[in-house]
């Protein structure tokens, strides 16, 4: 059984290194500040008991005040999943550093959340649409699209 | 060895033919034409069948009794499609060349022995004839590629001429050992040479002349030039209507050739008991391109790269250790029992090929540092 | 390996050129622009979104069970694992248990759907090599008979809509059980027997062996899940991993390949099949009886909060990500694309092999465009 990790030891940990990256925690999820995102990443795969090496998953939710972007991270190797979040609080233009460097399955991804939701990642090798053309008009899955 | 030879008769074509010369030469061109177009609508029809029963479902079998107006049907379709030119290409050349594909398979036939002493031209270099006129071919796939003035369509050709030509070397040579045997280029004499068929004296010959033929063919498991996995459909993507079916017609055509041949030197072309001759003919030329057809339905396609290394690395030592083999027996054993001789041959093929296999293939390799 | 500077001695220009997206083979709407060099294939870059259809815009406007039919039609290969993963992320937001007989209908359910997936998988990578159909053919004389199966369950022959939030649509009918007992019997003698033909066949052996390598390394760090990642290497398979719904009570063995190449990808699938049988013969015997779906309000309101369920699909990881205010429909619906993933190593993986070789690793990749472009 993959085990959620608590979410107040791997911000405990976190602390040690990085203070102030953590912004909150809860069973099974952090949310750390959108900056400091690589250099938590980072940590959470290289740390031998944590070893974060496959990412499930990133996805981005439009509350309206802010964009949520959620990592799902599991180490194959001791078999324990997190989830990490990250807020971004700009409507406009809002962006995250990008996660691709260390995980590489983050690519399409990251594009996809580019597209549909207009969150841009800043280090993404290849920063286009992927699903939708050149030239498109709006980001589709915000909450404010056409309304 | 020289037991093998020793019914030849003396001459070949027969002194009584009635009418003389252009009579024998009018009635033998209707019959070949006749065979020509017959036989290739029965491959056509013998291969979507076979193909279809093979795979568990049913092939054509609507139109007509069991299908077999398929290929009419097909040749009726063809024939009203709009034929275009792609605006780039050479007309004259494009026009020439699915003639220029087709003509040469036709002249196959001239000299393949329907019966015994039924031969419209029983030359004495015949084998060396038919190898000679089956190259012509080539030239109008190359004419098709370049005049259709698509790259892919030239990329296409050229690699079918590099495919075609590396096979001709095993092909010749496979012949070469036949010939050894039977003392004659002629085919009529190389069918009476055959008291004991071909292919059991000489079935590391058989073996290479068969794959060798398949891929000059271009049938499966040597058919990448027309795969969808290809960039387009080859050498014939810029041609539709009639000049598409001459295409069409011209791999089907030369499948029947090609096993027409193999029945000559292999299997003892016409011979056979009870039976007249030209159905014993048609029977093994039948069963040989039925062989084919298994073949096609059962293996996957080979690489690009592997076609070639097949042909240089595979089939051409085969080949030439198969005529050092034959020539010794020859020369330095020409009393031996035919009987001994068959036992010998099959057991160095035997042996030799799983050898040769193991020696040639590793996997894995074909990666270019990029 | 050769080096470039040994083979070229011609001077030639590397050119672009297009696949698809109206594809040869038969893997739907992809595209791939290509650059090479003669045969080579020096880079390639794929493009997506032929077959974007907004479903998770579209799951905004649904009601959480009015969302299952466009569930089918993500994978359409395999419908019944996305109709599984979409109920399971449902049922562990709102809190509900399944009964048992609808757990175990799941599971065979989930199962033959693998099966089914699988003789496609299979058949089109024999395609792609080149076999003209024979196996492909072959294979889905099995797959029609599951698709019968499927047909008596649920009336459908492609996509199901057969699962609920709490269970499954209908029981099973009488006649169910015996013609299950009857294919699982063929397909154990049928496999053998196709496994028999094709595991040494020399044609592809040298098509597939070595070919399109992916190290384990890189595919963990892509997050490729599935029978691809098995055959590099990690034996990772979420039913026995992260066990959802009752697969913790069969008896089971993960396929894991030894070198990630084209053929392990291919003999991988071929042993799941075998496992497959295997679960599925487990859960006829141990079937019970009762109800097939539990109490659950109409329309369904779920408390606020998020869920994330993730399954062990044909394809890999598939996972529905949930977030529900309290509504009839959801606040957001993430479907984690196992197809769309699995494809980022595809870059690597393809460079430096042939044309003809690019079309064999991408087929032995296995994915489904719905699942891509959603």
């Amino acid at each position: 059984m993959t085990i959620a990790l608590s979410g107040k030891d791997v911000a405990g940990r976190i602390e040690k290194s990085l203070p102030g990256a953590v912004v909150e925690s809860g069973t099974g999820y952090i949310i750390v500040k959108g900056d400091s995102l690589p250099a938590v990443a980072r940590l959470l795969k290289e740390t031998p008991e944590l070893d974060f090496d496959y990412l499930n998953y990133i996805t981005a939710v439009d509350y309206f005040d802010f964009f949520e972007v959620i990592y799902q991270l599991t180490s194959l190797a001791h078999n324990h999943s997190l989830v990490v979040k990250a807020r971004c609080p700009d409507r406009r233009s809002p962006s995250l550093p990008s996660v691709v460097s260390i995980w590489q399955g983050a690519d399409f991804q990251e594009r996809e959340l580019y597209d549909l939701m207009g969150i841009s990642f800043e280090g993404h090798p290849n920063m286009k649409r992927i699903f939708l053309w050149e030239g498109f008009d709006g980001h589709p899955l915000r909450k404010d699209y056409l309304k | 060895m020289d037991r093998l030879t020793s019914s030849i008769p003396a001459l070949s074509l027969p002194a009584d033919w009635p009418g003389g010369f252009w009579w024998h030469w009018v009635v033998f061109t209707t019959i070949i034409f006749t065979f020509v177009v017959v036989m290739a609508m029965a491959a056509i029809y013998i291969e979507r069948r076979a193909l279809g029963r093979m795979q568990s479902r049913l092939g054509p079998n609507r139109t007509g009794p069991f299908g077999v107006l398929q290929p009419v049907a097909d040749a009726i379709k063809v024939l009203l499609k709009e034929d275009i030119i792609p605006t780039g290409a050479d007309k004259a050349v494009h026009w020439l060349a699915p003639l220029v594909a087709f003509i040469p398979v036709l002249l196959i036939f001239a000299v393949v022995p329907f019966g015994d002493g039924a031969v419209l031209a029983d030359l004495n270099i015949g084998i060396l004839y038919v190898v000679a006129v089956s190259a012509v071919s080539t030239v109008g796939i190359f004419m098709a590629g370049w005049s259709s003035g698509n790259k892919y369509s030239l990329l296409g050709a050229m690699r079918n001429i590099a495919a075609v030509v590396s096979y001709e070397m095993p092909l010749v040579l496979a012949v070469a050992s036949v010939v050894i045997v039977a003392g004659s280029l002629s085919l009529h004499r190389i069918v009476l040479a055959q008291d004991f068929p071909f292919i059991l004296v000489q079935p590391l010959g058989f073996l290479v002349f068969f794959i060798a033929a398949c891929a000059e063919i271009n049938r499966s498991p040597f058919d990448l030039f027309e795969a969808d996995s290809e960039l387009v459909a080859g050498f014939h993507t810029e041609y539709s209507g009639m000049k598409f079916a001459m295409f069409y017609l011209v791999e089907y055509t030369e499948a029947v050739a090609v096993s027409a041949i193999i029945t000559t030197i292999f299997l003892g072309g016409w011979r056979g008991p009870f039976l007249p001759g030209w159905l014993w003919f048609l029977a093994k030329v039948v069963a040989v391109f039925f062989a084919m057809v298994w073949v096609r339905t059962t293996l996957p396609r080979v690489r690009i790269d592997q076609l070639m290394a097949l042909a240089w690395k595979f089939l051409l030592p085969l080949a030439v250790i198969n005529l050092l083999v034959t020539a010794i027996q020859v020369l330095a054993w020409p009393e031996a029992l035919p009987g001994i001789v068959i036992i010998i041959n099959i057991a160095i093929a035997a042996a030799l090929v799983p050898l040769w296999s193991k020696l040639f293939f590793k996997p894995g390799r074909g990666r270019i540092e990029v | 390996m050769t080096t470039r500077s040994e083979v070229m001695t011609l001077k030639t220009e590397p050119f672009a050129v297009n696949f698809g997206p109206v594809h040869p083979s038969t893997h739907g709407v992809f595209r791939m622009r290509a650059v090479l060099d003669g045969e080579v294939v020096l880079d390639i870059e794929p493009v997506f979104g032929y077959l974007h259809r907004g479903v998770e815009k579209l799951a905004e406007e649904r009601t959480f069970t009015g969302f299952i039919p466009l569930t089918d039609r993500l994978d359409y290969i395999s419908s019944m694992s996305n109709g599984l993963a979409y109920v399971l992320a449902a049922e562990k937001l709102a809190g509900i248990k399944v009964p048992e007989r609808a757990e175990y209908i799941r599971v065979i359910m989930a199962e033959l759907q693998r099966i089914a997936n699988h003789c496609i998988a299979v058949g089109a990578f024999l395609n792609d090599c080149g076999a003209f159909f024979t196996p492909f053919l072959y294979l889905f004389r099995e797959r029609e008979k599951i698709i019968d199966l499927f047909e008596m369950v649920s009336g459908q022959r492609l996509t199901y809509n057969y699962m609920r939030i709490g269970g499954v649509s209908q029981d099973l009918p009488e006649e169910f059980l015996p013609a299950l007992r009857k294919f699982v019997d063929q397909m154990a003698r049928f496999i053998e027997e196709y496994d028999f033909f094709l595991k040494q066949n020399e044609v592809l052996l040298a098509r597939a062996r070595g070919v399109g390598i992916l190290s384990q390394e890189t595919a963990i760090n892509c997050g490729i899940s599935g029978p691809v990642l098995r055959a590099s290497g990690a034996a990772w398979d979420l039913r026995k991993a992260d066990p959802y719904s009752i697969y913790n009570r069969f008896d089971f063995d993960i396929p894991v390949g030894a070198t990630g190449d084209s053929y392990d990808r291919y003999r991988v699938r071929v042993e799941e099949i075998r496992q497959s049988l295997r679960i599925i013969r487990q859960a006829m015997e141990q079937i019970p009886g009762g109800p097939v779906m539990a109490d659950v309000p109409r329309p369904l309101h779920p408390p606020t909060g998020e869920a994330y369920a993730h399954i062990e699909s044909p394809k890999g990881e598939l996972g529905f990500y949930l977030v529900s205010d309290g509504s009839i429909a959801p606040y957001r619906c993430h479907v984690r694309p196992t197809s769309l993933i699995n494809l980022t190593a595809l870059r690597e993986m393809v460079r430096g092999w042939k044309v003809a070789d690019m079309i064999i690793i991408f087929g032995s990749i296995d994915i489904t465009m719905g699942e891509v472009d959603r």
